[in-house]
């Protein structure tokens, strides 16, 4: 799959959400806890060699599982191969705890179900849709359900 | 840089709403120099489809897997002054990056796609998320301090950027702190910010739990939700709970739920 590497890289360099010097391991066999740069920036987890300024790998975080696994450790795995997993140790359980409640709301279909939930509450309240005066009330992304053209 | 790329094709092509979907052609673009003969400009059509801020193409509709991908963030998205008609590019704020051609087939179609592709991306969402935020903690405080004559606010100074994109004033862009990292709205915790409303009036009674939207719109995806109950935890904006907090664990129950579902298809074998 083709896809534009270069602007991902871009991305790369923007300010994060959050960033830190963690532990990780990636779900190859063989492998072992390395320290990484990990950056959150919107949907995107890079991580970095802590002396590189280009990442040595991104994973988009859409459709996966964070997990709080054993004291100060992390999961990311993804829906469809729950098994292959991405460690993270972390210095602290609270550095921990912080990670995976970002990481949770690192996605944009997170975004997504907050600002359906968000409009519904205001309508319900109020009796009008907040997106109304804006005029992107009938948006496709704003939608419950919207199908798969 | 490694990607998850089968993770990523896999969000391409599962059940997930699509927030756009069609046939466009994209311009062919040519690395080499033609020093002696004239770049003939070709395109190719592909099934496109956009999913919150990514752009993926495939060969035919039908296709199980993408041949690309555009990642739609630091970009803009405009007219273009082609040879064809209905054409409009995706142009990055990286100089020298190139740009996207794609030409779609009609004036109609070409203008829902720029649009939907000029709000495409993750800080234009997370704009949108904040400011119904304000107007949730406005509509609580109103609740609570006035049952009966409910505030209306006017937003009207936000009116443009929300729907206009390219008017995002500055301020918008998410603080930075001292160390050099930004971070973004609440998080876990409800900063000053965007505390819930004053929960000492305590008059007014809690709102009511919101309804199962799915069942109210008809949901595309069939039934309700397995996970959740009518019986469920603080509403979140009851005026007891740590508003924001709750409302994002909330949501969390939600999601799981809601990916078990999805999961239960896959196995049950969708296309």
């Amino acid at each position: 799959m083709r896809y534009n590497e270069r602007e991902l890289l871009s991305l790369a360099r923007q300010p994060a959400e959050k960033a830190a010097e963690i532990l990780m391991r990636v779900p190859k066999k063989g492998s072992v806890l390395k320290k990484r740069l990990v950056k959150l920036v919107v949907n995107f987890l890079f991580y970095f060699r802590t002396d590189e300024a280009e990442p040595i790998g991104a994973l988009l975080l859409e459709h996966c599982r964070i997990t709080k696994e054993e004291e100060n450790v992390f999961s990311i795995s993804f829906v469809e191969e729950p098994e292959r997993k991405y460690c993270f140790e972390c210095d602290s359980e609270e550095q921990c705890q912080e990670w995976v409640e970002a990481l949770k709301r690192a996605s944009y279909e997170f975004m997504r179900r907050s600002l359906i939930f968000y409009r519904n509450e205001i309508q319900k309240m109020t009796g009008k849709d907040p997106l109304e005066q804006y005029g992107i009330s009938e948006e496709a992304r704003f939608q419950l359900g919207t199908q798969k053209q | 840089m490694k990607l998850n790329e089968r993770s990523v094709a896999h969000y391409a092509t599962c059940n997930s709403p699509a927030d756009h979907a069609g046939f466009l052609r994209k311009r062919v673009e040519r690395h080499h120099h033609h020093a002696h003969h004239h770049h003939t400009t070709s395109y190719q059509r592909h099934w496109f489809v956009l999913k919150g801020n990514l752009l993926f193409y495939f060969e035919e509709r039908e296709s199980r897997e993408p041949v690309g991908l555009v990642v739609l963030e630091g970009c803009t998205v405009e007219l273009c002054e082609a040879a064809e008609d209905f054409a409009f590019a995706i142009r990055f704020d990286d100089a020298g990056a190139r740009a996207y051609v794609l030409v779609a087939d009609g004036q109609a179609a070409m203008e829902a796609w720029v649009k939907a592709l000029s709000r495409a991306s993750f800080d234009y969402m997370r704009l949108v998320v904040r400011e119904l935020e304000k107007q949730l903690e406005e509509a609580c405080k109103s609740l609570a301090a006035c049952r009966n004559s409910p505030r209306r606010f006017s937003s009207s100074g936000r009116k443009r950027h929300l729907s206009n994109p390219a008017l995002l004033p500055l301020q918008e862009k998410p603080t930075v702190l001292e160390n050099g990292y930004s971070t973004w709205g609440s998080g876990g915790s409800v900063p000053g910010g965007a505390t819930c409303p004053d929960r000492d009036e305590g008059h007014a009674k809690p709102p009511p739990l919101p309804p199962r939207r799915r069942s109210a719109t008809g949901s595309a995806t069939g039934s309700p939700a397995p996970g959740l109950s009518p019986a469920m935890p603080d509403s979140p904006v009851s005026p007891e709970t740590d508003c924001f907090s709750k409302l994002h664990s909330w949501y969390g129950q939600e999601i799981t739920a809601l990916r078990r579902e999805w999961q239960e298809r896959q196995k049950r074998g969708h296309p």
